[in-house]
């Protein structure tokens, strides 16, 4: 890890010494950062929080939001649960897929609580809604 | 120049609101963003002089401004859709800018907080105990009560936590509150904060609702000085649906795995840090500025039995009209699908609902006239849960939904208990061998000449059945939490009512115990 890195990784964990509990607000930051929160991360947090390198794998590996290496293409993150299925959203996984390629990543979600206007996805912060085949892979092919 | 009023709603955004928004800027117009009416179908609705128009598109702007779109709804607040609804928690929804301050006292905010002051914390703990107003994430718990365990409770530092992480499928209401009216829950947790003696609340908000959790922050920043010495901060989850477990939830607040903890120790008791802690829902603490202002009375008054107040009700999946519903306990499930819900939105026969999200039971239509009541619905083996409601039209396969009731739980389970962690996986395998009509083989440890009493034959489908259904009660009884506690409501409801789509002759009611 490059110096400048782990001072920024510092300067991180100090923005949130304040708080109580900071582990997942410090984690949250670095995973927008870095687009993940890798090995040498959770050792310098263990250090900095007192922690065991095991406690803070172990927070980092329980939640979804959290990835180990940083995603190598753009994402695009698509709802199947209950209320989209019911809409129809498995219809159009295939056609996604297939659209997707090797060139976006379709990760599977449950549910973005706009349940009664689905199939639903996220790009980064932005929401689409009342997709159907033809929408969801436009806007798979515009993210490339 | 006229005024339009446009929801900045993540539900209206997503259907494209800030386009529609911006060719009315461009026309010459002024445009206000305020919260969402809940009539999801028409969104982008377009608001003005109380006249709406939706679902609007950047084309039909001058269509709009000229009165010959055909968009047009007439007059929003006598909209049947809003007009039948009885809104206390949304009171507000469509009529005020979010985090407007001016907005929210023009509308009878902070009275709640006024009067809780003025009358003292137990005399407000106890007016939450005579509302009856009970735990709307799904537990029904009485939120007075434990308003009251934390209130007793003696320590250096207590605090409220808003769960606020909205997992559930077909569920949309705690966001539409903290993205419309975020400062109605700010109001409840300050009361809440009074009535217990606790200076410090976390809301615990899921990490898909950006746009609710920029509002909190907005709303929380502004509103520091009316709510102090009260404490507020947003916390942001990280994608895990077990840490809508109360418990959980406070484990993943102090930056550990979201595991279930047992209970007792109750965290009202030994909560967040080992302090006395009150864990309510977004609706739950949102609906307390109403039952403080106007009176616990004036809540109870609405309801039937032990369920007092209104539900907000929120309509989802293949429905015609989508949205919030709030309304008093009692309305039945046919009344909400068919008459408010206009029925399935593919126009094809209702096959079924869930009600209550993942964990809850699929209702078939002859259901229907069961009345959205706590009780009634236990009575059934069916919750209402959090209020969500998804409707299946008859395209769907019941089995699959089975099937996908156990995977969602083995993603999503936290791995403390064991029926939750190895039950869910082995309830997927389950399903999958009574589909493929495969029953599970005698395996090489079985075949061994010392295992004289292993089955020497393939199961037979009857018995997978059996198995599933065991498999469910034990999941059922032995879960530490909900998630795998609940997971067999859906199963076993859908074995129960869709037999067929299991490829099984329907049971008789006695071989389900």
């Amino acid at each position: 890890m490059t110096d400048a890195r782990a001072d920024r990784l510092d300067e991180i964990i100090a923005s949130h010494s304040r708080r109580e509990g900071p582990l997942l607000p410090i984690l949250h930051d670095i995973q927008e950062e870095f687009g993940c929160v890798d090995e040498a991360a959770k050792r310098q947090i263990a250090l900095a929080l007192n922690l065991s390198r095991a406690e803070v794998h172990g927070v980092v590996s329980f939640y979804h939001d959290f990835k180990a290496e940083a995603a190598h293409k753009p994402v695009l993150k698509l709802c199947r649960a209950e209320a989209c299925k019911a809409r129809g959203v498995e219809a159009i996984v295939g056609d996604a897929e297939a659209a997707a390629g090797d060139r976006v990543e379709i990760e599977t979600i449950y549910c973005l609580g706009l349940c009664s206007v689905g199939p639903n996805a996220m790009v980064g912060k932005k929401l689409h809604a009342r997709l159907d085949s033809s929408k969801l892979t436009q806007i798979i092919r515009e993210m490339a | 120049m006229v005024t339009v009023r446009i929801s900045d709603d993540a539900l209206a955004l997503a259907c494209g609101a800030d386009e529609v928004a911006n060719a009315f800027i461009k026309a010459g117009h002024t445009v206000e963003r305020v919260s969402s009416w809940g009539m999801q179908w028409l969104e982008p609705l377009v608001e003005i002089d109380g006249k709406g128009f939706g679902p609007a598109t950047p084309a039909d702007v001058a269509a709009i401004l000229d009165g010959s779109s055909p968009l047009a709804i007439g007059e929003i607040a006598s909209h049947p859709f809003i007009a039948r609804q009885q809104r206390l928690t949304f009171a507000r929804a469509g009529k005020t800018r979010p985090t407007s301050l001016d907005d929210y006292a023009a509308t009878g905010g902070w009275k709640g907080l006024e009067r809780a002051r003025a009358i003292g914390s137990e005399a407000t703990i106890e007016e939450v105990v005579a509302s009856g107003l009970r735990g709307r994430g799904g537990a029904g718990f009485p939120t007075g009560i434990k308003w009251r365990t934390v209130g007793a409770a003696k320590a250096d530092q207590k605090y409220i936590v808003c769960n606020a992480d909205e997992g559930d499928s077909a569920t949309f209401a705690d966001r539409m509150l903290m993205e419309g009216d975020p400062y109605c829950l700010i109001e409840g947790m300050a009361i809440a904060g009074f009535a217990v003696g606790a200076t410090k609340g976390y809301i615990y908000c899921r990490s898909e609702y950006p746009d609710a959790i920029a509002k909190l922050e907005a709303a929380i920043r502004l509103s520091r000085h009316i709510v102090a010495p009260f404490e507020l901060e947003v916390r942001t989850g990280a994608g895990a649906y077990v840490c809508g477990e109360e418990t959980s939830l406070l484990n993943s607040l102090e930056g550990k795995r979201g595991e279930v903890r047992a209970k007792p120790p109750i965290p009202a008791l030994v909560g967040l840090f080992g302090r006395p802690t009150i864990v309510n829902n977004v609706l739950s603490l949102a609906a307390v500025p109403y039952i403080l202002a106007e009176g616990a009375k004036a809540y109870a008054d609405y309801g039937m039995g032990r369920s007092r107040g209104t539900m907000p009700i929120q309509l989802a999946g293949n429905i015609k009209h989508g949205g919030l519903y709030e309304t008093a306990f009692g309305i039945t499930l046919g009344e909400l699908v068919n008459e408010i819900g206009g029925g399935t939105q593919s126009g094809r026969p209702v096959k079924g609902v869930q009600v209550g999200g993942p964990l809850g039971a699929y209702l078939h239509p002859d259901q229907f006239d069961i009345p959205f009541d706590y009780e009634a619905y236990a009575a059934v083996d069916a919750l209402i849960g959090h209020g969500g409601i998804t409707v299946y039209d008859d395209t769907i396969d019941m089995a699959d939904m089975a099937r996908f009731a156990m995977e969602f739980c083995a993603a999503e389970s936290c791995g403390k208990c064991t029926p939750c962690r190895i039950g869910s996986t082995r309830g997927v395998e389950l399903i999958d061998r009574i589909l493929a009509r495969t029953p599970r083989q005698r395996d090489v440890v079985e075949g061994l000449p010392q295992m004289h009493n292993a089955v020497r034959t393939p199961r037979t489908l009857d018995e997978e059945i059996v198995l599933l259904e065991d498999l469910c009660e034990t999941m059922k009884f032995g879960s530490l939490c909900a998630l795998g506690g609940f997971t067999p409501y859906p199963v076993l409801s859908a074995l129960k009512h869709w037999p067929e789509d299991f490829g099984v002759a329907a049971r008789l009611p006695e071989a389900a115990e």
